[in-house]
């Protein structure tokens, strides 16, 4: 190999899903637009498969003087990503292979893949600019996801407030960022901390940065687009968006705050911490009052990500692996609950209210049984792994002394618990009207089951198996945490 | 292997075999191995465990191993026993074994019942067996969560409204304990989350304690049906089905206390100091207004639902009292009301599955149309309130003996309010006894009915053979208790003399 090039392959996570993106879509002209074409599912969810392996690094490298930055952390982030990515690609064939939809596979595909080639690059950006390149990368294309279903006006709708809302903080973003040009000179990561003095343009910049983040994780106040665009995409769009999209930008959160502004930690870590409780709380209110399920996930998704934030708080590796295993367990519990959901509404002829789950356990014991799984995990009830997920950020929260902030969001997992088990209690226990059940026996299709079981894996083992928490904290040990701080 | 892990794995392989079997028969078979071996198993394991003290082992815990689960945050799977956890492990069995039986002819979805019965059981026998308080932590929630589908499904009564208020409020708890978890670990250095260590290095900064103790206490409190955190039990207890709340009032209710004692009592001395007399107040309130609150009851198992709320809170406020005799006693009334307390629920639901109807005022003359179940039922009774030469006596009897070596006026006159609760509740066991046993039987419907099959009948000998033992030969029992309140009631002493 060409030493001159050999740099470029500090890519190679990009570069491969660049390749898959290209081979999906080159292979989407040799398709028949009317016809299945299983075959172009199987080679998606192939591809993504292998991917997941492909993102892997075992050192840092930087390019472009530093605008890329590819971590050993970043890369396995990376891998999580890939693989939530091959569960909602799994579960969307049912819904892909409807009449209606199938012609627009490819366009899923390629757009999806899209979207997560801007996450890749925002979190291993190493400068400012890049980092809104990947954003955007990110956020267009998934616009174009929520309207899929064109002829629906409620995904039409939905794609529209996304699209404007998207605008509207990445807006803030921008003008936070160019008040910190304007006060640093430079807009690379390793070279603002040191610029930074803490003023109040500085700290202006932070908050409209924070706002923008805020808007893209559809944390509370910035939350209002989420459960209409979640209601109104297609189910498995709103998977994706609601594991995918907040998991790539909480650590791209995380990472910017963390490393670009330590030295300002005394002015954001209470905005942080008043966010995370704020979120987790509003949401679970008012998840408890939502009847359409997609609705109610939407805000059980918002006050998820209040979870995760938790994890920015603590400076340490601990908390960065903590936030990164938080984000890999809701990632299979919230498919497997979205997997079950969209199996549900393609079998029931669109049907997402919680009525109509009333005694699907007699129908479809075993999607009951996932989905109290999922839904358990998500309220973290042991020995599933969301269990696991939330001591780890509560402890990492805690260690930094935010007592009383672990202690309210403890007490909101109490309210989410009530909401989980509403949709438990529905499928157990509520008598269905007339005594027949809405839904009637079905077999899911071979990508469902195949997502459920990845699903089901996950929940029971990433919390019981200690592997992948113990990866993560050596990997994000490997982090700069004290060399920034030693500038 | 280590002998303990035996007790969660048996389970764990009770719920793969249930899983697999196929029909009522196969599901039968694989519950009664499984208990059978479990109730085996901790036979087995109190004899080793007494042979081992006899032969000189003065370890803290016996029967111990450790594997590094979390390594970042010092977590591990620990085991070990002492005295008390050794009791507790044989009441767990006991009730489980009896519980298989009393559920005998439940339906609909007995595969699913046993299922969830069973991870239930997971926890309760894990708890027991751990030292690390994570790993503790972790059991005792997975102990709590099957009792929402287990009375939301085959509950009776205001069922779905009962199971959501019991866990709601255990999981308030449960809130309240992780946070005092936490606050243990990282006050004790973030060095190690196993109980022993914790205690022995005793660096918890006394302000710390002060915020924690109270976090642990009510967290564990709360299922110990502590005032004014009851009020789950009584609508839990009565919507369960038999063997649940057989199980639940018999077995998780210790989890409670044991938690107070070993967790908070244990690694929290100085907050111990600080909040001792406050907590007693509440646990004299405890039991006496679940003495009193049963009196006025007329569905059989609320009266049984709010003697468990007095008798459990005899419990903790036994462990307050910081007594070696106190505390033994506490550990003797959780396993004798466990016994006895399973012992009522099991026959209540016999006699409700003929009656259909679980109100005093309804039944009469039982004695006559099903005197297996009415002698049962009187022998409970008796226990219950406190009859020498059967178990609630010698428990009962060793509390107020260790409370009264107290001799400040404030811990005097708790325990004389508390003693009060005994006459109380003489006046609710016997005249229910005499309300629906004796005199003539005036509903005809009754008449036909039938007394116990065999099913049941196992489940009522077993309890009844084990409240007598305790009662009549309690010295082995309170001997090993003793010994293993030693060393956690010396930590408490040198701070409160």
């Amino acid at each position: 190999m060409n030493t001159n090039l050999s740099p470029i392959w500090s890519l190679h996570a990009e570069l491969s899903l660049v390749a898959v993106l290209l081979v999906i879509f080159l292979a989407d002209l040799f398709r028949r637009p009317e016809g299945n074409s299983r075959w172009f599912r199987v080679l998606a969810c192939v591809l993504m498969a292998v991917q997941i392996g492909l993102d892997l690094t075992p050192d840092t490298r930087e390019l472009f003087g530093g605008m890329y930055v590819n971590t050993p952390f970043t890369s396995v982030v990376k891998s999580i990503l890939s693989a939530g990515t091959l569960l909602v690609f799994l579960q969307c064939g049912e819904w892909m292979g409807r009449k209606d939809t199938r012609h627009r596979q490819g366009e899923f595909y390629v757009l999806t893949l899209s979207t997560l080639l801007g996450m890749f690059f925002m979190v291993s950006s190493g400068h400012f600019l890049m980092f809104y390149i990947g954003l955007e990368t990110a956020s267009i294309p998934a616009a174009c996801l929520v309207a899929l279903d064109k002829y629906r006006h409620q995904g039409y709708e939905a794609g529209a407030k996304f699209i404007l809302s998207s605008m509207f903080s990445s807006a803030l973003l921008l003008y936070g960022l160019s008040l910190i040009y304007g006060t640093c000179g430079t807009l690379y990561f390793a070279d603002v901390p040191s610029l930074l003095e803490g003023n109040a343009l500085q700290a202006f910049a932070l908050v409209l940065f924070i706002a923008g983040m805020g808007f893209k994780m559809s944390l509370v106040p910035f939350h209002l687009w989420t459960a209409d665009v979640y209601q109104g995409a297609p189910t498995g769009v709103a998977a994706y968006l609601s594991v995918i999209s907040k998991g790539a930008a909480a650590v791209a959160l995380a990472i910017v705050l963390r490393f670009v502004f330590p030295f300002m930690e005394g002015q954001w870590t209470l905005v942080v911490a008043v966010l995370s409780v704020v979120s987790i709380t509003v949401a679970n209110l008012m998840a408890i009052l939502q009847t359409d399920l997609k609705r109610f996930m939407a805000f059980s998704s918002i006050s998820q990500a209040g979870y995760i934030v938790l994890g920015v708080l603590a400076g340490t590796a601990q908390g960065m692996a903590s936030l990164a295993y938080y984000i890999a367990v809701y990632v299979v519990a919230n498919v497997a609950v979205f997997a079950v959901i969209s199996t549900v509404e393609q079998h029931s002829g669109g049907l997402t209210g919680r009525d109509a789950y009333n005694g699907l356990y007699r129908t479809n014991p075993r999607l009951a049984l996932v989905m109290t799984l999922a839904l358990f995990s998500l309220g973290g009830i042991p020995p599933f792994a969301g269990f696991f997920s939330k001591f780890f950020i509560f402890a990492a929260a805690f260690e930094e002394g935010w007592w009383l902030v672990v202690f309210l969001a403890l007490l909101n997992t109490i309210i989410s618990l009530y909401y989980y088990l509403l949709v438990v209690k529905a499928m157990y226990i509520v008598e269905p009207e007339g005594g027949q059940c809405v839904v009637s026996p079905f077999r899911c299709s071979p990508g469902v089951r195949v997502c459920l079981l990845l699903c089901v894996a996950g929940i029971c083992l990433l919390g019981l198996c200690s592997g992948l928490y113990d990866g993560l904290t050596h990997w994000a040990g490997l982090l700069p945490f004290g060399a920034v701080a030693g500038l | 292997m280590n002998i303990l892990s035996l007790f969660v794995l048996i389970p764990a392989l009770m719920l793969l075999g249930l899983w697999a079997a196929r029909n009522l028969n196969q599901v039968r078979g694989v519950m009664v191995a499984g208990s059978s071996a479990l109730l085996v198993l901790a036979v087995w394991l109190t004899v080793a465990y007494l042979q081992a003290r006899g032969a000189g082992e003065t370890a803290e815990m016996l029967f111990t191993a450790s594997v590094m689960w979390y390594a970042p945050l010092h977590i591990c799977y620990s085991v070990g026993v002492d005295g008390i956890s050794v009791v507790m492990l044989l009441l767990s069995a006991i009730i489980v074994f009896t519980g298989t039986f009393a559920s005998w002819k439940l339906k609909p979805l007995t595969k699913e019942y046993f299922l969830w019965f069973t991870l239930l059981s997971t926890g309760v026998f894990g708890f027991f067996i751990s030292t690390d308080l994570f790993t503790m932590f972790m059991f005792y929630e997975v102990a709590l969560i099957p009792m929402y589908l287990l009375i939301g499904v085959w509950g009776s009564g205001r069922k779905e409204y009962a199971a959501m208020k019991l866990t709601l409020m255990l999981m308030g708890g449960s809130a309240f304990l992780l946070i005092g978890i936490l606050g243990i670990y990282y006050g004790a250095g973030a060095q190690t989350m196993d109980v022993l260590e914790i205690a022995r290095m005793h660096n918890i900064p006394e302000d710390m304690q002060r915020v924690f103790f109270p976090a642990v206490f009510l967290g564990f409190g709360v299922l110990g049906a502590l005032f004014p955190f009851h009020t789950w039990s009584p609508d839990g207890h009565a919507s369960a089905p038999t063997a649940v709340s057989m199980l639940h009032a018999g077995v998780l209710m210790k989890l409670g206390g044991y938690g107070c004692f070993r967790v908070a009592m244990y690694l929290m001395p100085e907050g111990l100091a600080a909040w001792g007399d406050f907590f007693l107040v509440l646990t004299t309130i405890s039991v006496v207004y679940g003495a009193f609150s049963a009196v006025v009851q007329t569905d059989l198992k609320y009266i049984n639902a709010y003697s468990s709320v007095s008798h459990c809170g005899l419990v903790l406020f036994a462990l307050l009292m910081m007594t070696r005799t106190s505390c033994t006693g506490a550990i003797l009334q959780m396993l004798s009301h466990g016994l006895m307390t399973a012992l009522f629920f099991a026959l209540i639901g016999m006699i409700y599955g003929r009656t259909h109807t679980r109100d005093v005022r309804e039944l009469n003359g039982l004695m006559k149309i099903m005197p297996f179940l009415a002698v049962g039922y009187v022998l409970a009774g008796l226990a219950n309130l406190g009859l020498p030469g059967l178990s609630g006596f010698i428990a009962e009897m060793t509390v107020f003996v260790g409370s009264f070596e107290h001799t400040d006026v404030f811990h005097r006159t708790c325990t004389i309010i508390a003693t009060t609760s005994i006459v109380v509740t003489a006046v609710y066991i016997l005249r229910v006894v005499g309300k629906i046993l004796y005199g003539t039987c005036r509903n005809p419907e009754h008449l036909k009915l039938t007394d116990a099959t065999w099913d049941e009948r196992v489940a009522v000998i077993c309890l009844v053979a084990c409240v007598a033992g305790l009662g009549l030969a309690p010295w082995w029992v309170s001997d090993t208790i003793s010994l293993s309140v030693e060393p956690i009631v010396s930590q408490l002493c040198v701070l409160n003399p």
